[in-house]
């Protein structure tokens, strides 16, 4: 039994966990640095669920227990996701469970919780939230499916780990059909992160709110849990992306140095990619619900497009 | 042979195709005619760094040319003319109805698995590693007609023919790295010519029948 | 030598120094000067070529045999003709306002830069050049084709710019295609697109390239020679333009583009062993001939339902070709001949008519043999020659081509023998009463030059009766060139 392996495994886990409020912050900030405004320091996350946690929770009388358990059963199973992201190193020991498949099926498994939780009072935003968000979910898959195909058909390998490892060893490559992949991965993690151009987090107006309006009815622990699950989800993705496209500095061997030299590139990298979605989240506005499906079908051409690139230009 | 013992330069020319067909795709799913002159500028600048690639790798010097009449005709003539001539005519905020975007983006798609599976015999035979370019350049054509068909404004459906020549000068360039000189030089000169008959004809459509609506251009028929 | 170089510079010069006198009252003359001088040195080449046999230029870039040397003559032939009815029909648009001077400068340049263009594609043996020429020579037509400057004709002109184009890109890529092939052969790239080269080394290029370009340039090509269900631009174009565009688009620029199906057909065949680009070119040929002669039925414009005619007779020719053996190209080439002269005349005929009683629709057109006899004739004898009925050359050709088919398609006869009465009905049946009808008031002769219908008219009559041992010698050799053996 590889101990020390565990311990970084459970480190990794920690760590991402603890990260991903900062994530947050860190893109709020920038965003209000992009539009002049003052904005909350960049751990002002850290405040907000730590004031949630000290809340009371109030719930409505019909509340069925599924409500009261959605916020654990969603909070688990994106930290289930989050520790078998190859994050700063590859190698360790959940690498054999960290297959890419099971990554969205962990999504899948958070989301329909949460919708079930959304429609379980009958309020009618609880309601319209779900819709919304089965909706979009129902398009987002196919998209990151495709994109992911195409990155699994280049590695013979649908493990993240052994993608990332791939990249690492070959010499380096230029694939046509990454950049694609990359594309379509980075369209489908704004939708599936609830970020503008699809959600706009910062806003509870009620004819535009996905989101929000499934957790409207939740307050106190409850609340902060599911915050904190989504934020963690933004992150995965955001390190999911920068580590498959981009996974250069990600340690080889479970070394001191070579680790701390991949916490940092984690740090820079993570911090380059909210900076990216900051900057084009001042440019853009959001998009009416009604068009969201041009989005994101533009999302899966693109991936199909990686997926062809593939086939006809890098197959011989 | 595996992907892997390309060289940089031939990994390059690969990633332009690709990026060549997706503008292609873009120039369907655009429907402002400003942005969609500028996306077909962009798809020349790719056709010409291509071309310069090549050109350097293979010491085809005579493709340099080729080039800088690529640069000078795609990249710049022809787009700033069309762009001069939306502003002239006052269309630049005409944003046009395409049909059912997600059909044609999928027709689309259709006609690239279609042009793979039309040229599959032919890869077999090139020793060039940029061989497969040839599906791509066979989908630039496709989808350049697919952009003619449907859409109603005049100037897109020149854009979608001058998109076709991309595709054809993407062909000769990157599948047998360039042909004959005089070849490409008369070419480029039917080029020039069919773009400015283009701005001539856009002139006499809207003299007389005040809208550039190919819709409009419906008088003669088959049989009576 | 010389010939070949004058034959193409003569009406490069005529193009450049009609753009800048084309307006005045000499063009028309000049025009037909220029015209003169082409006919002249082209048979002086066509001379050349039947005494010394084929001429390649050094560096290949030109190559002159029996097949093309006959189109070079026939191209000069009918566009001096036609430069002959242009002058007088020309000045009486200009007259009554139809065009004006700017028009008229545009209209002569580009005649005779249409018959350069044709002239390159001929004699070129770069099949590059050969598409840029075909390209070209759609270029120098768009123009007229919206001269008139009416709705219909800019319609006419852009339909004919946009599907050309497109389909001719086509062309280029199977043009690309074949340079692919011919590079993975050749070590001399500025060699792979010589078409002589090419033809030597036809049984060494990758079959699968081949057939594959094959698709791509019968569907080019066919766009320019009106192929259904390419041939949407070809009406328009022809009954929208002036009617010596009308006369040259139909009777020499079809030629040019089978032209060039036909010389990649003689690259491909040896290649592939079989005759399935002949069979490509036989489905393309019969349904043009069917659906054309069937569409002839409802046309209202006189311009369109000869143009319907052209299609028709075109898809023949190609089919014959198609068909593949030696009396079956005979028969093509001299269809292609007798198609052009027969054509030309008619739609010199039908522009007088036109002027006659001006307007193109059929319904108006009435009682041409009382107001103008000559036309009524003219017209008269140029439908009976088209039709194919005795004894006009068309009859001989088409002949022709009916025994080869019986010989190696015998079923397929009985559709030919229908598409052509389809045809011959649709013909007489708007013909006759234009011809002997009613003749409505307010008709006025026209002052019109019929000496170019009669002189094809009686070359044709002549074909019929007798083709002559030269012309029958010399299409023998193209023969020879094309399927490997003749007939004579």
């Amino acid at each position: 039994m590889n101990v020390s392996g565990w311990i970084l495994a459970l480190g990794q886990t920690a760590l991402l966990i603890l990260l991903a409020p900062l994530l947050s912050g860190w893109i709020k900030w920038v965003k209000c640095k992009f539009q002049n405004r003052r904005g909350p320091i960049p751990w002002q996350p850290y405040r907000d669920l730590a004031k949630l946690f000290r809340k009371e929770v109030v719930m409505a009388q019909q509340a069925s227990p599924l409500f009261r358990a959605t916020p654990y059963l969603v909070f688990s199973v994106t930290v289930l996701a989050s520790s078998i992201v190859p994050a700063f190193a590859v190698g360790l020991p959940t690498a054999v469970i960290a297959d890419v498949i099971v990554m969205v099926g962990f999504f899948a498994l958070a989301r329909f919780f949460l919708c079930l939780a959304g429609m379980d009072l009958g309020t009618a935003f609880g309601g319209m939230g779900a819709s919304r968000e089965v909706t979009i979910s129902s398009l987002t898959e196919p998209a990151m499916l495709l994109s992911i195909f195409t990155l699994a058909m280049t590695f013979t390998s649908t493990n993240l780990d052994a993608m990332v490892l791939h990249t690492l060893t070959q010499p380096f490559q230029i694939y046509p059909s990454f950049i694609f992949a990359g594309m379509s991965l980075l369209l489908v993690g704004v939708a599936e992160c609830g970020r503008i151009p699809i959600d706009n987090p910062a806003t509870h107006l009620e004819l535009t709110m996905i989101h929000e309006a499934m957790i409207l009815e939740y307050s106190g622990r409850h609340l902060a849990l599911l915050e904190w699950a989504s934020m963690l989800k933004m992150l995965i993705f955001g390190v999911l992306i920068c580590n498959l496209f981009l996974p250069w500095g990600t340690a080889l061997h479970l070394e001191p140095t070579a680790i701390a030299v991949g916490l940092l590139t984690l740090g820079i990298k993570l911090m380059g990619i909210g900076f990216v979605l900051a900057a084009s989240e001042s440019v853009l506005a959001k998009m009416r619900l009604f068009r969201t499906p041009e989005l994101l079908s533009l999302a899966f051409i693109i991936a199909l497009l990686g997926m062809l690139g593939h086939v006809i230009l890098e197959v011989h | 042979m595996n992907f892997t013992v390309l060289t940089l330069a031939e990994q390059i020319i690969l990633t332009l195709a690709a990026l060549m067909l997706f503008t292609s795709f873009l120039l369907l799913a655009q429907t402002r005619l400003l942005t969609l002159i500028h996306i077909f500028a962009l798809q020349g600048a790719l056709l010409f760094a291509t071309t310069l690639v090549i050109a350097f790798t293979y010491g085809r010097h005579h493709l340099l040319i080729s080039a800088a009449l690529t640069l000078g005709l795609k990249v710049f003539f022809i787009p700033i003319q069309m762009q001069k001539l939306v502003t002239r005519l006052d269309i630049k905020r005409e944003v046009e109805v395409v049909g059912n975007p997600s059909l044609i983006m999928f027709g689309a798609a259709a006609l690239v698995l279609f042009s793979y599976y039309a040229v599959l015999p032919i890869r077999e035979l090139s020793m060039l590693a940029t061989r497969n370019t040839i599906a791509v350049s066979l989908a630039i054509v496709l989808l350049g007609m697919l952009l003619i068909i449907s859409r109603r404004k005049a100037v897109v459906q020149v854009v979608g023919f001058m998109c076709m020549e991309n595709g054809l000068m993407f062909a000769a360039v990157a599948a047998t790295q360039g042909m004959p000189m005089v070849v490409e030089m008369g070419v480029a000169l039917d080029v020039l010519v069919a773009a400015i008959l283009f701005g001539i004809f856009f002139f006499q459509i809207r003299t007389e029948f005040g809208t550039l609506d190919v819709d409009k251009l419906n008088l003669l028929k088959e049989v009576d | 030598m010389n010939a070949l170089y004058l034959t193409l510079l003569l009406p490069l010069t005529g193009a450049v120094v009609l753009a800048f006198c084309g307006h005045k009252r000499i063009a028309g003359r000049l025009n037909l000067l220029f015209c003169i001088a082409t006919f002249i040195t082209s048979l002086r080449l066509a001379a050349d070529v039947f005494f010394h046999g084929s001429i390649l230029t050094p560096q290949n870039f030109f190559y002159v045999d029996a097949f093309n040397v006959y189109l070079v003559l026939l191209n000069s032939f009918v566009g001096m003709t036609t430069a002959i009815f242009s002058s007088p029909y020309m000045a009486h648009e200009q007259s009554i306002g139809k065009v004006k001077a700017g028009g008229m400068r545009l209209y002569h340049s580009m005649y005779q830069g249409f018959l350069f263009t044709m002239l390159l594609a001929l004699l070129t043996n770069n099949l590059g050049i050969l598409w840029v020429a075909v390209e070209g020579a759609t270029l120098a037509t768009v123009l007229l084709v919206s001269l008139y400057r009416t709705p219909k004709s800019i319609e006419a002109g852009w339909k004919y710019f946009l599907l050309c184009g497109v389909g001719i890109a086509q062309a280029l890529f199977g043009t690309t295609l074949i340079y692919f092939a011919a590079v993975q052969i050749m070590p001399d790239n500025n060699q792979a697109l010589m078409w002589s080269v090419l033809y030597e080394h036809a049984s060494e290029l990758e079959p699968t390239v081949l057939l594959l370009a094959f698709v791509f340039l019968i569907v080019g090509y066919g766009t320019k020679i009106g192929l259904v269900p390419l041939h949407n631009w070809l009406p328009d174009a022809h009954s929208e333009g002036p009617t010596p565009m009308s006369a040259i688009l139909s009777g020499l620029l079809l030629n040019i583009a089978l032209y060039a199906v036909v010389r990649f057909k003689m690259l491909i065949d040896p290649a592939l062993g079989s005759n399935i680009a002949g069979h490509i070119m036989m489905a393309f040929g019969l349904l043009s001939f069917l659906v054309a002669g069937l569409l002839l039925h409802r046309q209202r414009d006189i311009k369109r339902m000869f143009s319907y005619s052209s299609i028709e007779h075109m898809g023949l020719i190609t089919f014959a070709f198609g068909i593949g053996g030696p009396l079956a190209t005979f028969g093509a080439l001299l269809h292609m001949i007798v198609h052009s002269l027969t054509k030309s005349a008619i739609f010199i005929t039908v522009g007088h008519a036109a002027q006659v009683c001006q307007t193109q629709s059929i319904d108006k057109i009435r009682g041409l043999i009382k107001t103008q006899p000559e036309i009524g004739w003219g017209l008269l004898i140029g439908t009976i020659a088209i039709a194919g009925l005795p004894p006009f050359g068309v009859f001989t050709s088409e002949f022709l081509l009916f025994s080869a088919t019986i010989k190696s398609f015998p079923w397929l006869v009985i559709s030919l023998l229908f598409g052509l009465s389809v045809a011959f009905a649709g013909l007489f049946r708007h013909v006759q009463p234009m011809v002997f009808g009613e003749c409505p008031t307010g008709q006025v002769k026209v002052k019109a030059n019929m000496w170019p219908v009669a002189v094809h008219l009686c070359i044709i009559l002549w074909l019929g009766i007798a083709v002559p041992d030269v012309l029958a010698g010399w299409i023998d050799q193209a023969t020879i060139m094309i399927t490997g053996k003749g007939v004579l």
